[in-house]
């Protein structure tokens, strides 16, 4: 019997999609309001064969409102824990950074860089002025592109927690990774309102949305690269750590983890990277930061306005990416070979 | 008891190993196999005895399912059919805690392109086994720059790996597997890598370190003058079928089939055969022109004393170490022994 099974999974499946398929239709042409009034309407083949018939509609819409509707009733109390949550560590460490003096702030960004770059002068230098620059261009901003970094912080790190445990999984196992992959090309094309708007729903208005919409934008490349480095490591020396008896927990943490540690370093530049690009979006959900003085300058057609506010998120990216950048270039160094001096 | 007993193993890689099985037991060539099935045999009824403290070496071509083999030995992969016993114990009975421990104190490896771990320094390499082992860091360090004196790279042991060139990485893989003073060494194409001098420089090394450690050595090897040179015994194998066991010369002298033929048909067959192997007995050697002759150690290889074979003209008399006549060689025996067939 389980033979049988095996071997003829593809076609079991065949009949399994046909079968919903035809339910689906049925379906469909039950909840449909438009009905062909008799078997002679369907004769008139020119009348549906041109235009899409109306008894031919799908109720997802429907579908989707009403669970929605009742998804939000039962476990909104959770999302609100969720909410409340998020908030609190977002205006945390908004009112850190505000309340600290803003020299203090920019020196220690400065000294971030220059550990992270492995002590180079000329990319701290950098850093130094890229973060002076936000403020210098409108004292406003200042205050702003810290919110800004305070949602994106948040964002990124829901992201590690999440992203990098997953891509761990995936890499260990086809199935998990059979079954993230597609959700992961979803979570990468699906339009990004189509998200907003259900966590507006679910977590009103403000800086836990953004957070939220954030994570989904930003964490696929943090999985792929995560999987993507582990898988690399040269197989020769997997075997080499298995041969000398490692379990899995000491092959993962002493050598996989290790050895993946460039591309999941180019995974969370890229995930910072892409949560930067959220921020204007976001901005249309009513979070404040960098992003509404980019909507203001765009709703009052203030072209100085907008290439500002714009100018100061290019700056907040270089600084983020030269840090985040830097430490894993610092790690691949110690790895090359050493460069001959001349 | 053997150290190392290979019994019918079987290895079939692809989609569902377990029913292309039959088909092979009974007989189907690779060629076969993969065409009708799509999947590749890896071993065909392969069966092996390695004796303590020996080098077999296992030679082939590429593709013939060496590497696979010397992989069944520590599990790092599965046979199809068949048992692998170390020491009795037969290494598919081992469940995950039994394989680790296993691996951790039996058996060490060295890989064809090092394996070596380019995070860690070189003592930290070469001290893994040791850390796997649960060893403290101090016993670990300083049994570790034991062995790296040992292989001769003192004075490097912090450098990391990409800082070292080939050879010198391939001693810090063998020193990582000395380091754990495990009974088996399993050598996968150990110096294949490397260049002709550096090749001959480690096979002396090898050489050197195991008539002093006697241990149980499995040699893999694409490379006839390497294997004559290092194994005691030396296992062909061709698409997965063990053509031919024997000692070096039984390879040489005694061919099993066309394609060990055609593999030892190019051996400088002088630098590999003893004496004692050609020698006619003391107790036969009637009508041998005995005068003049020339005293030959029967360990020496033909090559050190032909040249003055041929200046002379003369016969060769084969003594043993106390100076005891064993046997005599004329230019018939020589010429027998060198000349291709």
């Amino acid at each position: 019997m389980n033979k049988i099974l095996r071997e003829n999974k593809r076609q079991i499946f065949n009949v399994i999609l046909l079968a919903l398929f035809v339910y689906l239709l049925v379906i469909s042409y039950g909840a449909s309001k438009y009905k062909p009034e008799s078997i002679s309407e369907l004769k008139d083949i020119g009348s549906w064969l041109n235009n899409w018939p109306k008894w031919l509609d799908l109720p997802l819409m429907d579908w989707i409102n009403d669970w929605f509707a009742k998804f939000n009733e039962k476990y909104g109390i959770i999302f609100e824990v969720i909410n409340n949550f998020l908030l609190g560590m977002v205006m945390g460490l908004k009112k850190f950074l505000v309340k600290a003096p803003w020299p203090a702030v920019i020196v220690g960004v400065s000294i971030l860089a220059y550990f992270a770059s492995g002590r180079k002068m000329g990319t701290t230098i950098f850093v130094f002025f890229c973060t002076f620059f936000i403020g210098f261009l409108h004292p406003r901003f200042w205050d702003k592109a810290i919110e800004t970094t305070a949602i994106m912080l948040i964002g990124i790190f829901l992201c590690l927690i999440i992203g990098i445990p997953l891509g761990i999984l995936m890499s260990r196992s086809t199935r998990v990774r059979d079954t993230v992959l597609p959700v992961l090309d979803t979570m990468q094309t699906i339009p990004s309102f189509c998200y907003l708007i259900p966590g507006i729903m679910l977590f009103g208005l403000g800086a836990v949305p953004a957070i939220i919409a954030t994570f989904i934008y930003a964490v696929p490349p943090l999985v792929r690269l995560t999987d993507l480095g582990i898988r690399l490591v040269d197989t020769e020396v997997i075997e080499a750590a298995d041969a000398f008896g490692a379990s899995k927990k000491q092959k993962l943490l002493g050598v996989q983890l290790p050895l993946a540690l460039p591309n999941i370093m180019q995974g969370i530049n890229q995930c910072t990277m892409m949560a930067l690009a959220m921020v204007v979006i976001a901005s249309m959900i009513g979070t404040r930061g960098l992003g509404d003085e980019v909507l203001l300058g765009l709703q009052q057609l203030n072209v100085g306005r907008a290439a500002e506010a714009g100018i100061a998120i290019v700056l907040l990216a270089i600084v983020l990416d030269r840090i985040t950048q830097a430490y894993g270039e610092t790690l691949q160094e110690r790895r090359a070979p050493v460069k001959k001096k001349k | 008891m053997s150290k190392i007993e290979i019994n019918n193993v079987y290895k079939i890689f692809g989609q569902r190993p377990s029913e292309v099985l039959p088909m092979v037991k009974n007989g189907a060539t690779k060629e076969q196999v993969l065409e009708e099935t799509g999947h590749t045999v890896g071993l065909d009824n392969v069966s092996i005895k390695i004796e303590e403290g020996e080098t077999f070496v296992c030679m082939g071509l590429s593709g013939s399912g060496k590497s696979t083999l010397i992989r069944h030995l520590n599990r790092l992969i599965d046979p199809t059919d068949g048992e692998v016993l170390i020491e009795g114990t037969n290494v598919m009975s081992l469940n995950t805690e039994q394989l680790i421990d296993f691996r951790r104190h039996k058996m060490s490896m060295v890989f064809q392109r090092f394996g070596l771990f380019p995070h860690k320094t070189v003592i930290q390499n070469v001290g893994y086994g040791l850390e796997m082992q649960g060893i403290e860091p101090e016993k670990r360090n300083s049994v570790a720059m034991e062995k790296i004196e040992a292989v001769g790279l003192n004075g490097f042991e912090n450098q990391f790996p990409a800082q070292l060139s080939g050879g010198m990485q391939q001693r810090v893989g063998l020193a990582r597997a000395l380091a754990t003073n495990t009974d088996i060494m399993l050598m996968d194409e150990a110096f294949s890598a490397l260049d002709p001098l550096i090749r001959s420089d480690m096979q002396k090394q090898l050489l050197d370190l195991q008539a002093e450690l006697k241990k149980t050595i499995v040699f893999i090897t694409h490379d006839l003058d390497e294997s004559l040179r290092l194994g005691d015994h030396i296992g062909i194998l061709n698409a997965g079928k063990l053509v031919q066991v024997g000692t070096p010369v039984d390879i040489i002298m005694n061919p099993a089939d066309d394609y060990v033929e055609a593999f030892v048909k190019d051996v400088n067959r002088a630098k590999v055969i003893k004496a004692k192997i050609i020698m006619v007995p003391a107790a036969q050697a009637n009508g041998i022109d005995k005068t003049n002759l020339i005293k030959v150690h029967e360990d020496q290889f033909i090559e050190e004393f032909l040249p003055k074979v041929v200046c002379n003209n003369s016969n060769c008399e084969v003594v043993d170490r106390q100076g005891n006549t064993k046997g005599y060689i004329t230019n018939k025996e020589l010429q027998k022994s060198l000349s291709k067939s």
